[in-house]
């Protein structure tokens, strides 16, 4: 910012008084040129991006005929908004269902996510306690062991659960038990996060609080976690779109379809009926605003996340 | 020695007095959820994939333990393996490399300095939110080889446009390109690194003669490195793993022509189709294995490219 300023300076002074409409305007300063540059970049790219976003919903438009037409058509000129009623109402794939799916799934692990990463978290930053520095290691160990290593006994441990649980009437299988139990044991990488977070407030609140006889889960529900609101929102709104967007978690441990997320709703649609195309995008479109409106509402959270996980990860 | 009783030392030695007592009491408390899941879900899931990739498991009957069987028929008498591991390096080795360079172009780009910045960094990571399933079916509609969007832009500049996902030769740079359109977020990470980077010393080098080409591979770079470093790693472990996109595009036999038959979903296949637990354990600690060794041996290379502005930070 500075260096800019500094170096357009000179341009100004040596030009004659400035008029609205004088060549100090049409000049151009190699930093204009830059600006013109890279906004024209910017904007291309921008649109390289976004055009899969549009080929989306406009397909959500068009019908199962005119989807593939040659040449290809950006703008319908008859445009199906009749397509997303039939989307929701498609028999068979109850929409809304599987939206509460989503909902239900993404709200059950950010929750747990939270409550036990958070707590995990402080008590490594803040807490003294025997083998906390060896348990500390460890969990920054298992950042290390990929998904693919522990799927398979999960499931199987899983599955010996609903064994012995189904004779008192419990269902473990076929339900999203399995997928937001864990949560509630935390997670390794927020963990991580949420020590630097808690190891970065000042000592004196809780010693303050301590002194005054308050208990350690009151000064860490109290008086800390109020803190690093920003840190629980940036874990709360990763964790949420993960949880939206995984597929595998449920193509595993989710039977019925009546119980599909969004995301699983949408494969067995395409896997089922691969010619209705103009419904799968608008299925599709649906599945993406719930996001895009999140996004757009905790937008500082996301931009925020991202630095640290780069940065700290 | 019994004067000092009153002393810290003392104290200590007879064991915690009862503020410290009860702060190890509340941290071990905090801490217990984090401790089962860890034992449950990732210890126990770890030592019991060892031990059922060494063994005959088809999960309704109790694991026959066979030594090395599922080891070898890796590299005996299991064709689909070798093209797995074949499909899979070509998308890591293309995915990766050309990710990172177009993430890090992006990020050059949005770091010019221009006006209205937030909003371009907001649509390039747009793509982000997408559900990987829509985002799948959404390139499968773009990349239709009669009708589809990405054919008919080609054809009207006269060029005649490959047959994409229905193609065994051009399905997998399809899936290279879908992978492309999520850069952003990796940009974004990029983008921070490069804010972090002091502009007084790019303008020291540019008072000491530096032109802007040498500024940028003799500062920028270096101080860019651990940056690199890390999306490096997350990138070949991410497309290691590379699952979802290939999955809803290709299936479980990865269509067409086993073309996206992926490392992970041959080992889904295996494990939730054929219900072959053992062989599947197999293939998932041979995955662990690879990319344990790969990310160590990328950590060895770091001394001679890796730049650390202060040691041991």
């Amino acid at each position: 910012m500075s260096t800019s300023v500094k170096r357009e300076a000179p341009a100004a002074v040596s030009g004659p008084m400035r008029s609205p409409t004088s060549s100090s305007a049409a000049r151009i300063t190699p930093q204009r040129l830059r600006a013109l540059i890279s906004h024209v970049l910017l904007a291309f790219l921008a649109v390289i991006f976004l055009v899969p976003f549009y080929w989306m919903f406009i397909s959500s438009l068009k019908t199962n005929q005119t989807m593939f037409s040659n040449p290809i058509v950006w703008l319908p000129s008859v445009l199906h908004w009749e397509n997303y009623a039939s989307a929701i109402n498609y028999p068979g794939f109850p929409f809304l269902k599987f939206l509460w799916n989503s909902t239900y799934y993404g709200l059950g692990v950010t929750i747990g996510t939270v409550v036990s990463c958070s707590m995990v978290g402080y008590a490594f930053a803040r807490l003294k306690f025997p083998f906390r520095n060896a348990l500390f290691y460890v969990t920054v160990a298992t950042l290390m062991i990929p998904w693919v290593v522990t799927f398979i006994p999960t499931f199987i441990l899983f599955k010996e659960v609903d064994t012995l649980l189904s004779p008192v009437g419990i269902k473990v299988l076929g339900t999203y038990l399995p997928l937001i139990v864990p949560a509630f044991g935390g997670n390794a990488f927020y963990i991580f996060l949420m020590r630097q977070f808690f190891l970065g407030l000042p000592t004196e609140l809780s010693d303050a609080a301590r002194a005054d006889g308050a208990g350690e889960f009151r000064i860490f529900w109290q008086i800390m976690l109020p803190l690093v609101k920003p840190a629980i929102m940036v874990m709360a709104v990763f964790t949420f779109l993960a949880t939206w967007h995984d597929f595998f978690g449920p193509l595993i441990y989710v039977s019925d379809n009546s119980q599909y997320p969004l995301s699983l709703g949408l494969y067995a649609f395409r896997a089922q009926r691969t010619t209705e195309w103009a419904l799968m995008m608008a299925a599709s479109t649906l599945a993406t605003v719930p996001l895009i409106i999140i996004f757009f509402f905790t937008q500082r959270y996301f931009l925020e996340g991202i630095k640290l996980t780069g940065l700290k990860g | 020695m019994a004067v000092s009783a009153i002393g810290a030392k003392p104290a200590k030695r007879r064991g915690m007095n009862y503020m410290q007592r009860r702060e190890a009491t509340a941290g071990l408390l905090f801490v217990l959820p984090w401790l089962i899941s860890l034992l449950v879900f990732t210890v126990y899931p770890v030592v019991a994939s060892i031990y059922y990739s060494f063994t005959q498991y088809a999960i309704t009957q109790a694991p026959v333990w066979i030594g090395l069987d599922n080891y070898t028929k890796m590299f005996t008498t299991d064709p689909a393996i070798r093209v797995a591991v074949f499909n899979t390096l070509y998308y890591t080795l293309l995915s990766v490399p050309i990710g990172l360079i177009s993430s890090l172009l992006i990020a050059i780009v949005l770091n010019l300095n221009v006006k209205r910045i937030g909003i371009y960094r907001t649509l390039f990571y747009l793509p982000s939110l997408a559900p990987p399933v829509a985002g799948a079916i959404i390139f499968v509609i773009m990349f239709q080889p009669e009708g589809g969007l990405v054919n008919g832009i080609l054809q009207f500049f006269g060029i005649k446009g490959p047959a994409w996902f229905i193609d065994p030769r051009f399905a997998k740079i399809g899936l290279i390109i879908l992978s492309l359109w999520g850069v952003g977020a990796g940009s974004l990470i990029f983008l921070a690194g490069l804010k972090d980077i002091p502009g007084d010393l790019l303008e020291a080098a540019s008072i000491d003669g530096a032109n802007s080409w040498q500024r940028f591979w003799k500062i920028t770079i270096p101080l860019l490195t651990p940056v690199i470093l890390y999306n490096l790693i997350m990138g070949i472990i991410g497309s290691f793993q590379v699952l979802g996109a290939a999955f809803v595009i290709g299936g479980t036999t990865g269509r067409p022509q086993e073309a996206l038959l992926m490392y992970m979903v041959h080992l889904y296949r295996t494990a939730f189709r054929y219900f072959d637990m053992g062989y599947a354990s197999a293939m998932a600690v041979a995955l662990f294995i690879v990319i344990l060794g790969a990310t160590l041996l990328i950590f060895r290379s770091t001394r001679s490219w890796v730049f650390y502005e202060s040691e041991g930070r």
